[in-house]
Formats: structure tokens, C-alpha cells, sequence
């Protein structure tokens, strides 16, 4: 009952004002053999200070990134966040506010939104972007379904195998009542094959959609997997990480037609899985077929620069049935979080965390790779992940580098059975060389005792594994 | 096209008959009630209009209406021009912002819409609704 | 006060060479950039984003937020948005590394604590709500929707049935009719009657062995509630259908009565609405579903499980699961806070929430219905929704601009023109949070912009940041980011 206004005397007068005797007569018109009899089965109030107490115990049962060294990837980072984020993006004007409806109340938002769109316009070098989608499975899947809209072919959507495993079921899942099919294009050597995923390509082909840097790590030949899109007619949606893009080329400069990627690394902390930050950027002339709300300059009745919600007849309170997504509610804070972060990083910021987390990355892999029983899985160009392959069972090899206090990597087998013997290790700039060199001895360590305490006849590879050495 | 020689259905395009070919619109009424005219969405050459059902979109700053064939039949013609420029509909309904042409064949079906001063007079009771 | 001036655009502040020092230099040995990665993939010039000092990041941001009304600072009594207080409780234990510093694929038993509270959530939400079982994972109101218009889908598709229709009241939120489009159902409206309630013989009318879910909002977005509930399940669940709840107005009726209970078979939250979520100028929210049990196979995966030893885990093995929404396990920093809400509450602390929110709507509704007459009269839930019809009629004042003048007085404006189906609406929500004192000036201001001249109102707001905006400029020449 914290957070109730009323007294007891304010309770009454209200009552008498409209009527009324108790507060159970405010449900009189609520046929009685609908309401509930007894109370609702949830735990007792509690006070703050014992909230603290109840939440202080089960969040201290946790070991994530701050108790443990953390080189785990798969498309949550964690990359560090300056204070400014927290701080300036924590305000009650900001936090407590809500869609800009009212545009001369909300002037804050509005030009902050307007921002977030100029700054991932400048990091993708695409021409527009909205104000943000829930994460990066799903704005790929938006893409997708605006591709269709745009190209009018409702054939199927071509994407490539080394796109994130959860992204490529939320295709599936939005697919599964309408009309396309989904073709996947194997990826055997860590990156797609390009001439199955050209020769998958057809004239009712809406999309094809690649993911660059891939979910192994692995750069893709983005410039030739567009082309391919394009001399079919298809449209290219390429999924980005937003921290790579300060080292490495635009999407815009290799062709793409809408860009989408998971904002969460822009200043936004891992939280076990969201809220996160759907980012969807694309070419000037699919505006008016982009989801979601997109903020626009204008002046007010004085000739001031202002700011409203723009082109809402593409949203779904006035296209209803016919509009392209149901999205409503988007992730404000998080792009607000985000344009924050680009802002206090800069250009030489955002490239210097591309390239320590590169260059770490690189390291990591050498000393991974220099481990007896560890090798690198798909050797060639990546960014700030690798996938290494080992000989011993991977869930006990990480439980064991975990028990040496390290978040040692993502056991690829719960997303592939294929790569069952393989570990995708992700580094950001916040890991130091001292926390590498410890990872690779932590490696070391499991292995000997592992190998050492396997019956002889059990060591090496797995048998299941043998013949599934690449995908 | 003088207006009152047009025939109108209830949900305010317009029609005028020439042969097999039926010129459709929009009257100024429901350029007016739109307001703000922003982009229109108009069918290919090509395309089966069906009396009734809708064949493309008009939008407003604030509002997506349907825009519904008055008539049935084959898209002949499109008025690329408002397509480029939907001003020239908001200026002239009646003339340069005509939407498509349909062929409809002999005998057309065309009981269903109004003539000129019962469209008046409906729109007038609409209005003060 | 002093008059609030708009800071210029980040990028107009960018000065070369100015930068904020965040991260050290690279600690392991240096090898040429392009050895590491083939030149071709690499840009040839860093982003051109702007070139700022930490200060000018501070004062930027901190005189931006000062431009916006927020619930910290103004009554804000958006209806169908459940603009309550968001407790500062909850944003110190959010703020704990317990939650944020958590990796979604981190190894279970280094989750115990988080995994425990989202199971708990699972439970109470699924207590709440009167039915079996919950999917956490969808990010906001209409991904729930959308998800369990998926799950309904299914369940017909393994029963062999193929329904295409998706029922849906004219009064409902945009938001539903685009998710039953997106889950490939044909949308078919049924009116509301003269009560502002469901039309009951429409219903009968349109209901057929096609109807798969109807969507029912209730109470409604008139804000009312709409007794013949049991009845529209009877006569839906006779012919094979699914009622469907959406949950945005679950305020009003928390521990009152429950959805299950009124026959409903799938429903949504909006946790950030109805516990407490900061709305953050436009999100994030979350969109946890509740199922009944013969549609629980069908939610998406994982949910959270618990063995019988304790353990809690993530329970991937659903071989009927519709697949997934969206990555990760859904928006956990959202559904924590909902969590915290809940525990400091109690049973009777959810069931007071209603109370006062119905009491509060009630008694606002009683201050101001003789000059803004509510269409749809009787007793309202947590919201009402008012017309100006008559202003607009007698003196040309719109809703807009009543809206408009509301914010010179220092309040934020209702939700105008939804519902559709009310001419010139004003949706009121003044939540529990609120006190008399509030309700009574907000009444107070509403009466005294009834009695003002028309011509002020036209030109309101006069005391804002900015005055109305060109939104036909926007649209029609749209200039969406800084060139």
C-alpha cells in the first residue's frame, strides 16, 4: 500500500462525493459471481528495507560479469559503459515520461530520439532510421516483413545459416502464419556458402538477410552477398553489431537496403537478456514502409525548429489491420541510453572500443589456439569472436574454467548439434591482457585434469563428433 | 468534368461513363474531409477492380482511408501525375486529379451510386452528423 | 522558473579535436590493424559522429530532459497508459550488478537468485491472472498479443482446425487488429452497442466456426466493464473459440477479479502500466502472456523450471513450442521491477491498487461530467472517457485544444481522440498513485479551460518550450535526421 495517496478521510469524502459507501461498492456493477472471493495467493508486502533485504540475498546468488571474468558473447556484450550513460539517462524527466503524444511537453525526448536517429545514420551510413525496435531478433524480422511490403513478393526470405540461431527462429516463428518459406543457406566453413545462397535466390524472393560479423565472429563477403540479392531483385538486410562499425565499412558503402542489429552494446547493460535495442536503418525511399515510430524536424507556429512524431498513418493506431507491424511501445530509454554513449565516446571513442576488443580478440584466439586440445574452428577475418573447437566435452571444460572464475565461452551445441565440440569466445575492451593470459591457462588447467581423469580409452575427440568436424 | 453530370457512391468517388470506359475520382467533398493530402497508393494497369472492395489508399497527415471502386472492371489508365504530386488532387478533383480509368464493359452495373444532388444531399447530412 | 531554451543538436555542439577520454589504450601487443583484418572490410575513416567533451554531454542531456513533463514532475493522466508513480525502490535494487551485470547464455547455476524471482513472477503473474501458466519472454503489450495469437494458431493447427477469423471490437487498441493481420488471421469488427459495451447480437452474428480468438479488452478502452464477459466465453468457447484478454487494463481489477475466472483463455500484461515499469519517454515494456493449461505446450521457449531438488532452470525442451518472439529470454530488467512492485504490495496491497484506481477515475469523472460530458455514462473502472463534442460544436474547441491548454497549467494532456468510436475523446487515467488534492486542482483547471476564450485555447500552448508544431510540414517534407 506504499504508494496510495489517499487517507482514510480523503477514502470517505471521495465516497460520499460520488455516492458510494465502501470501496467495494466502486465494483458493484461487476456481477457478483464473477468477482473474486478470498485474496490473491502472493506473498506477503513487504517494506523497502525488507525488499532490499529479500532482493539483496537473491541477486547475491548470482555470478555474472562482476564476479566472474566474462567472455561470453553470442550478441550480448559486455562492453563497458561510462558513468555520464547512467547518470544523464537515469533523470525522472527522461525515465518517468512516456511516448512524445503531447510534442511541446515532450520537446526533451523528441530531440534526444532525433538524435538517436542521426547517429545511426552516421554509424551505418544508411539515410533513415526509426527511434527503435525491441531487440535484434525481432527488428530483423520487421525487415523482413517491410522487404516483403516493399517488394510485393511473398515467396520466401533466403538467410544465411551463420546468422544468430535465436534471430533465425524469430524469422521462423513470425513465418510460421504467413505466406514465405524460409531457405537456409549453410555456412560449412564459418561463413555462408555464397553460390548455394545465390543459386537459393529467386524471382519471388523478397530478402536475403546475412549477419556481419556472423554469429561465429567470422566477417562475411558482404559486398558479394548483396550483389547477389540484387541481381535477383531481392532486397539485402544485413545484421550489424553497432560497435563494429567503428572499425569497420558502412553497410551503406557495400550496398545494403536496410540495416538491423541489437543496440544493447551502445551503452545499454546485459540484464540477463533485455530490455535491449532493436536498431533498423534503411535506404530514404522505404520510409513510408519502415515500423515503428520516427521522429521529424519541423518548426512550431513561431518559425522554431521543432520536433514531432512523424509519418504516424504508417503505424497501427490508424492503419490497424493494414499496418506492416504491431509495434506500440518501443525501447526509448535504451536509444536514449545508446545516443548518450555515442555521444561521449565520439568517433575516436567507438573506434577505439572496436579496436582494443578486435585486437584482444585476436590475442585471445592466438593463446586459445596455442592450448594443447583447443584449436580454432573456422580460421579467417573476425571481429571481436572466435569459435574454438575442443577435444574434451565442452560443458565440462567451461564448468570446470567457470570454477577457475572465468565465463570461459557459449557451448555451441544447444544451438547446433553439429558443433557440439565447439565454444564461441567473445572479448570487448574492458578485458585486459592479464584476464587473457588467465583464460588460457584456466583452459590448460580443465584439460589436463579432464584428459587426466577420463578413462584412456575415451580421450580425444567424441566419436559423435568425428565426422561432424565442420557444419 | 462538370460534377453535377457525375455519378458518386456512397463512399465519395466519382464515376463518368464514356463507352465501355469509366473515368473514377474523388469528389471535393472527400478531398476536403482528408485534408492535408500526403501520398496515394493507386493499382497497376492491369489490375481487377471489384465494386465495392477497395483498390488503394490516400493518405493525410493523420488518417490512411481506403479509396473503393465505384465500379467493377479492368485498370486501364493511372494518373501517374497525382501519384507524383497528390496536390494536383487536392487543387482539381474533378479534372487533372482524376485516379484511374476502368474499363467495365457494355452495360455496366451502375445501380448502386448516386446522382449529383442526392450525393449533395447526403453529404450534407453526413456533415452535421 | 526561467524560460526553457533548446539546446542546439548535439552535432551543431561538435567541435574537432574535442573528445572524452573513456578507455584506456590497448594492453596486448600491437600488430599492424590490417594484419588482424583484411583491409577491404575495414572503413577509411572513423564515423562521423560528433566530437563532444563529457560536460557538453551533461548540459546537453540535462537541459533536453528539463523540456519534458514526466511523472517525477507533473500529474500525467494519459488514459490507457497507467501513468503511475514508479518507486525509486525499485530502480536502487535494478541498479544491483545482481541483475544487470548477468549474461543471458551464463551457465544456470550462476543464476539462481535471478532465475528464482522470474520463476516467482511466473507464478504470481499466472495466481493474478486465474490462469495455469506464463511466457515471460514477449517485449512489450503488442508482442504479447501477437504471441498469443501465435500460440492460438497453433493450438488449432494440432487439432486440425482451421479457423481464420480473429473477432475484435471496434473499441479496441490499433495494436490488435495489426497483431491478428501479423499472425495471419482476417481481422472482423464487432460495434460496440449504445452502452459502450460489446454489442451482443453483432457478436452472435459474426461468430462462427471460423472464429478463432476473440479479443476483448476489458475493462474497456470507454473504461468500462463489460458484464456479459462470461457470457461472450460461453457462447465462444460452444463454438470451438479462444477468448482472448488484453491485459493493458489489468489496474482496475487487480485481486477484484480474475481473468480466468471470467472465462478468459489467454491474456497479456503490460507490467510497465500495471507494476510500475519507468516508461522511458517510450519504453521499454514487456509482455508476459498467461495461457490456460491446454494451451501452455504452445508458449515459447524457454520458460523458467524448477526441479525437484530446487534447482531452478531454463526449460528449452518444447517440442509444441510456436519457437521464439525475440532473442534472450525477454526484457528482464522490466519484469524485475514488476517483481519488486508486487512484493511490496501484498494480496491487499494489489487489491487496494484497483480500489483507488477505480475510486480516484470515479471521482474525477464526478468533478468534471457536467462541463465535459462522458458519453458512455455509469460507473467507470480506473479511467474515463469524456467528449468535447460540444465545445467543439457551440465553440469551435476541439479536444486538441483543450489538450494544449492543459499543459499551460502544468499538467500533461489525457489521450485524445481514442477511442475511436467516442467523437472528440479525452481517455482521463489518474491512477491510484495520485492524491484528492491533485484530482481536485486538475478538476479545478479543467473547469476554468471550459469557461475561456476560444481564441486562447486555438493558440494554446502558451507557456511551453515551443508552440504547435507544423505536423503537415513533417509529413510533408520529412526531415528525420541531421544532414
Amino acid at each position: 500500500m506504499a504508494y496510495i495517496a489517499n487517507t482514510p478521510d480523503d477514502e470517505r469524502i471521495m465516497l460520499e462525493r460520488i455516492g458510494l459507501e465502501s470501496l467495494d461498492d466502486l465494483f458493484r456493477h461487476i456481477p457478483v459471481e464473477l468477482r473474486l472471493k478470498h485474496p490473491l495467493d502472493v506473498p506477503p508486502a513487504l517494506s523497502e528495507l525488507e525488499l532490499s533485504q529479500v532482493i539483496g540475498d537473491l541477486t547475491a546468488r548470482n555470478q555474472g560479469a562482476d564476479q566472474r571474468v566474462c567472455f561470453l558473447g553470442g550478441g550480448s556484450f559486455d562492453h563497458f559503459i561510462p558513468a555520464v550513460v547512467d547518470q544523464l539517462a537515469g533523470r525522472g524527466e527522461f525515465f518517468t515520461a512516456y511516448t512524445p503524444y503531447q510534442p511541446e511537453a515532450s520537446q526533451g525526448t523528441l530531440q534526444a530520439v532525433f538524435e538517436y536517429q542521426t547517429l545511426i545514420c552516421q554509424l551505418t551510413g544508411m539515410e533513415v532510421s526509426n527511434s527503435s525496435l525491441y531487440d535484434g531478433a525481432s527488428a530483423t524480422a520487421e525487415a523482413m516483413l517491410m522487404a516483403q511490403a516493399i517488394t510485393g513478393r511473398r515467396g520466401k526470405i533466403v538467410v544465411a545459416e551463420t546468422v544468430h540461431p535465436e534471430y533465425r527462429q524469430v524469422l521462423e516463428t513470425f513465418l510460421a502464419c504467413l505466406e514465405p518459406r524460409l531457405e537456409v543457406v549453410p555456412g560449412p566453413t564459418g561463413v555462408v556458402d555464397a553460390p548455394a545462397l545465390e543459386a537459393a535466390i529467386d524471382g519471388d524472393t523478397a530478402a536475403v538477410v546475412f549477419q556481419h560479423p556472423n554469429f561465429l565472429g567470422r566477417l562475411e563477403d558482404a559486398r558479394a552477398l548483396v550483389a547477389a540479392a540484387h541481381a535477383k531483385g531481392a532486397l539485402a538486410i544485413v545484421v550489424v553489431d553497432p560497435v563494429s562499425l567503428g572499425l569497420l565499412a558502412p553497410p551503406s558503402t557495400y550496398g545494403a537496403d536496410i540495416v538491423v542489429g541489437e543496440g544493447q552494446s551502445l551503452g545499454n547493460p546485459m540484464s540477463f537478456g533485455g530490455p535491449y535495442l532493436g536498431i533498423l536503418a534503411c535506404r530514404g525511399e522505404y520510409v513510408r514502409k519502415m515500423p515503428g515510430r520516427i521522429v521529424g524536424e519541423t518548426v512550431d507556429r513561431d518559425g522554431k525548429r521543432c520536433w514531432v512524431l512523424a509519418l504516424q498513418t504508417r503505424e497501427q493506431h490508424i492503419r490497424r489491420e493494414k499496418a506492416t507491424s504491431n509495434i506500440c511501445t518501443n525501447q526509448g530509454l535504451l536509444a536514449l541510453r545508446a545516443a548518450i554513449y555515442l555521444a561521449v565516446m565520439g568517433p575516436r571513442g567507438l573506434k577505439l572500443a572496436a579496436e582494443s576488443s578486435t585486437r584482444k580478440a585476436h590475442y585471445a584466439a592466438q593463446r586459445l589456439a596455442a592450448v594443447p586440445g583447443l584449436e580454432l574452428a573456422f580460421p579467417g577475418p573476425f571481429f571481436k569472436e572466435f569459435v574454438i573447437r575442443a577435444n574434451v566435452n565442452p560443458q565440462a571444460l567451461l564448468a570446470s574454467v567457470l570454477g577457475q572464475g572465468y565465463h570461459g565461452g557459449i557451448a555451441l551445441g544447444r544451438f547446433d548439434r553439429r558443433l557440439a565440440d565447439c565454444i564461441l569466445v567473445a572479448v570487448t575492451e574492458k578485458r585486459t591482457s592479464d584476464e587473457i593470459d588467465g583464460l588460457a591457462r584456466a583452459y590448460e588447467h580443465a584439460i589436463a585434469d579432464l584428459t587426466a581423469a577420463a578413462p584412456p580409452g575415451q580421450r580425444g575427440k567424441p566419436q559423435i563428433l568425428a565426422s561432424a568436424g565442420s557444419k | 468534368m462538370d460534377p453535377k453530370t457525375l455519378k458518386y457512391s456512397p463512399t465519395h468517388e466519382w464515376v463518368a461513363l464514356a463507352g465501355d470506359v469509366a473515368t473514377v475520382g474523388i469528389s471535393r467533398f472527400a478531398v476536403d474531409q482528408l485534408t492535408d493530402l500526403i501520398v496515394i497508393d493507386l493499382p497497376k494497369v492491369g489490375a481487377r477492380l471489384t465494386a465495392g472492395k477497395s483498390f488503394g489508399e490516400i493518405e493525410s497527415v493523420k488518417a490512411v482511408s481506403d479509396l473503393y471502386a465505384p465500379v467493377s472492371g479492368e485498370v486501364v489508365e493511372v494518373n501517374a501525375a497525382i501519384s507524383g504530386d497528390v496536390q494536383l488532387l487536392a487543387a482539381d478533383p474533378y479534372e487533372k486529379g482524376w485516379l484511374v480509368k476502368v474499363n467495365v464493359g457494355p452495360n455496366p452495373d451502375l445501380s448502386g451510386l448516386l446522382d449529383h444532388d442526392a450525393y449533395v444531399k447526403k453529404t450534407a447530412e453526413e456533415h452535421d452528423h | 522558473m526561467y524560460k526553457l531554451v533548446q539546446p542546439p543538436l548535439l552535432f551543431e555542439s561538435s567541435r574537432p579535436g574535442r573528445a572524452t577520454a573513456v578507455l584506456p589504450a590497448c594492453d596486448v601487443p600491437e600488430r599492424p590493424l590490417d594484419e588482424l583484418i583484411p583491409r577491404e572490410f575495414l572503413r577509411q575513416e572513423p564515423p562521423p559522429l560528433p566530437e563532444l567533451g563529457e560536460l557538453d554531454v551533461v548540459r546537453h542531456y540535462t537541459n533536453l530532459s528539463t523540456l519534458n513533463m514526466s511523472i517525477d514532475s507533473n500529474f500525467y493522466p494519459l488514459g490507457s497508459c497507467t501513468m503511475k508513480y514508479n518507486p525509486k525502490r525499485n530502480e536502487r535494487m535494478a541498479a544491483l550488478p545482481g541483475l544487470w551485470a548477468q549474461h543471458p547464455y551464463q551457465d544456470e547455476r550462476t543464476l539462481q537468485g535471478l532465475l528464482a524471482i522470474l520463476y516467482d513472477l511466473q507464478e504470481i503473474l499466472a495466481e493474478i491472472a486465474g490462469l495455469d501458466a506464463v511466457s515471460l519472454q514477449p517485449a512489450a503489450g503488442a508482442q504479447g498479443e501477437l504471441t498469443a495469437l501465435l500460440v492460438a494458431a497453433r493450438y488449432f493447427r494440432e487439432r486440425g482446425e482451421s479457423r481464420g477469423q480473429v473477432l475484435i471490437p471496434d473499441s479496441a487498441h490499433g495494436t490488435n487488429p495489426a497483431s491478428a493481420h501479423l499472425s495471419g488471421f482476417e481481422a472482423v469488427t464487432i460495434k460496440s452497442d449504445g452502452r459502450g459495451l460489446v454489442d451482443l447480437a453483432d457478436f452472435k452474428a459474426k461468430l462462427s466456426d471460423q472464429s478463432a480468438v476473440f479479443m476483448m479488452t476489458n475493462p474497456n478502452t470507454v473504461g468500462l466493464f463489460d458484464p456479459q464477459i462470461r457470457e461472450i466465453a460461453d457462447l465462444l468457447h460452444a463454438k470451438g473459440g479462444l477468448l482472448y484478454l488484453d491485459g493493458a487494463n489489468m489496474n482496475a481489477i487487480l485481486g477484484i477479479v480474475r481473468p480466468g475466472d471470467m472465462g478468459v483463455d489467454l491474456m497479456h500484461y503490460n507490467p510497465h502500466k500495471t507494476f510500475s515499469g519507468p516508461h522511458g519517454g517510450g519504453g521499454p515494456g514487456a509482455g508476459p502472456i498467461a495461457v490456460r493449461e491446454h494451451l501452455a505446450p504452445y508458449l515459447p521457449a524457454p520458460v523458467v523450471a524448477r526441479k525437484a531438488e530446487g534447482e531452478y532452470y531454463l526449460d528449452h525442451d518444447r517440442p509444441h513450442s510456436i519457437g521464439r518472439v525475440r532473442s534472450f529470454f525477454g526484457n528482464t530488467g522490466v519484469l524485475f521491477r514488476a517483481y519488486c512492485y508486487i512484493r511490496s504490495q501484498g494480496p491487499a496491497g494489489l487489491k487496494r491498487i484497483a480500489q483507488h484506481a477505480v475510486l480516484n477515475a470515479n471521482y474525477l469523472k464526478a468533478l468534471v461530467e457536467d462541463v465535459y460530458p462522458v458519453p458512455y455514462d455509469g460507473p467507470c473502472m480506473h479511467e474515463f472517457v469524456a467528449s468535447a463534442r460540444a465545445f467543439a460544436k457551440e465553440r469551435g474547441v476541439r479536444a486538441t485544444d483543450i489538450a494544449k491548454r492543459l499543459l499551460d497549467y502544468n499538467v500533461h494532456a489525457p489521450t485524445i481522440y481514442f477511442p475511436l468510436i467516442i467523437p472528440e475523446a479525452l481517455m482521463v487515467e489518474p491512477t491510484e498513485t495520485e492524491s484528492r488534492e491533485t484530482l481536485e486542482s486538475f478538476a479545478e483547471i479543467l473547469r476554468a479551460i471550459a469557461a475561456e476564450n476560444p481564441e486562447l485555447l486555438h493558440h494554446a500552448p502558451h507557456s511551453t518550450p515551443i508552440s504547435r508544431p507544423d505536423e503537415v510540414r513533417a509529413a510533408k517534407q520529412p526531415v528525420l535526421s541531421w544532414k
